[in-house]
């Protein structure tokens, strides 16, 4: 997330909004995005309810045995419609934001 | 005659501590040596490699030097830590949910409005519209 909000102007030049979401509170979002500069949408879904439509759901996958999700980059078109996903299978190899500036070149933006 | 210090043996440990403890505060925030963490693999052959110079002139040449004892100690905990950082490299990272249950290319995402950080609501159907397009990144949280 840190290297999205480096190139943060790359995607609002595209006209690209980022948000992220995770199940911490609002509190702890709000604390994050202070601590790390985050200025891009950082969103709360305490209860894992959008996590679980998307099927991102990882049931006491959190240090304490939380309900979280699991890491993923999802690219959405202004019709709402899912153009590139980046579903890892590793917690530490996340989506570089010039992946998704790729995938979006590649489709919506074309 | 007094047998001299070991200090291979304590430079060899020190950077094996080094290579187990800096990969999250420093090599996991940058891309390019996290994804695949070479800079900390290479610390602890660097580690590795002294301890072994100095369990080699510790029994080679016991009348020179001492570290027999805290060298196999040493080499013995250096071991295990390599062992624990790969095992969450290469197996821990990677227990997490199968993908096949999530939304796929080509689908609608499910709309959903949900509080951002500063109290103000973000609804997804009203970003796409303001917008060319939408990254959501979904994240584990930071308990």
């Amino acid at each position: 997330m840190r290297s999205f909000e480096q190139h943060l102007s790359d995607f609002t030049q595209r006209h690209i909004e980022i948000a992220a979401i995770s199940v911490d509170s609002t509190e702890d979002s709000r604390k994050l995005s202070q601590a790390k500069g985050y200025t891009f949408s950082v969103l709360s879904d305490p209860k894992a309810e959008v996590i679980r439509r998307y099927g991102l759901f990882h049931p006491r996958g959190g240090e304490d045995g939380q309900d979280i999700a699991r890491p993923a980059e999802i690219l959405v078109d202004a019709s709402g419609t899912i153009r590139w996903e980046n579903l890892t299978d590793d917690i530490r190899v996340r989506a570089r934001p010039g992946q998704v500036l790729q995938a979006f070149d590649g489709t919506i933006g074309k | 005659m007094k047998r001299r210090h070991n200090n291979l043996l304590w430079a060899g440990f020190v950077v094996v501590l080094l290579a187990a403890g800096t990969y999250i505060p420093i090599f996991a925030v940058y891309a390019a040596t996290r994804d695949v963490p070479w800079v900390n693999y290479l610390l602890f052959a660097a580690g590795g490699i002294l301890l072994v110079l100095g369990l080699r002139r510790a029994f080679r040449q016991p009348e020179i030097y001492r570290g027999k004892v805290l060298g196999s100690i040493l080499t013995s905990l250096s071991f295990l830590l390599f062992v624990f950082f790969c095992s969450v490299i290469l197996y821990f990272s990677k227990v997490i949910p199968a993908s096949e249950t999530a939304v796929r290319v080509g689908q609608s995402a499910p709309d959903f409005t949900l509080a951002n950080w500063d109290g103000k609501k973000v609804r997804l159907s009203d970003a796409v519209k303001n917008n060319r397009a939408v990254v959501l990144i979904f994240y584990r949280g930071y308990w």
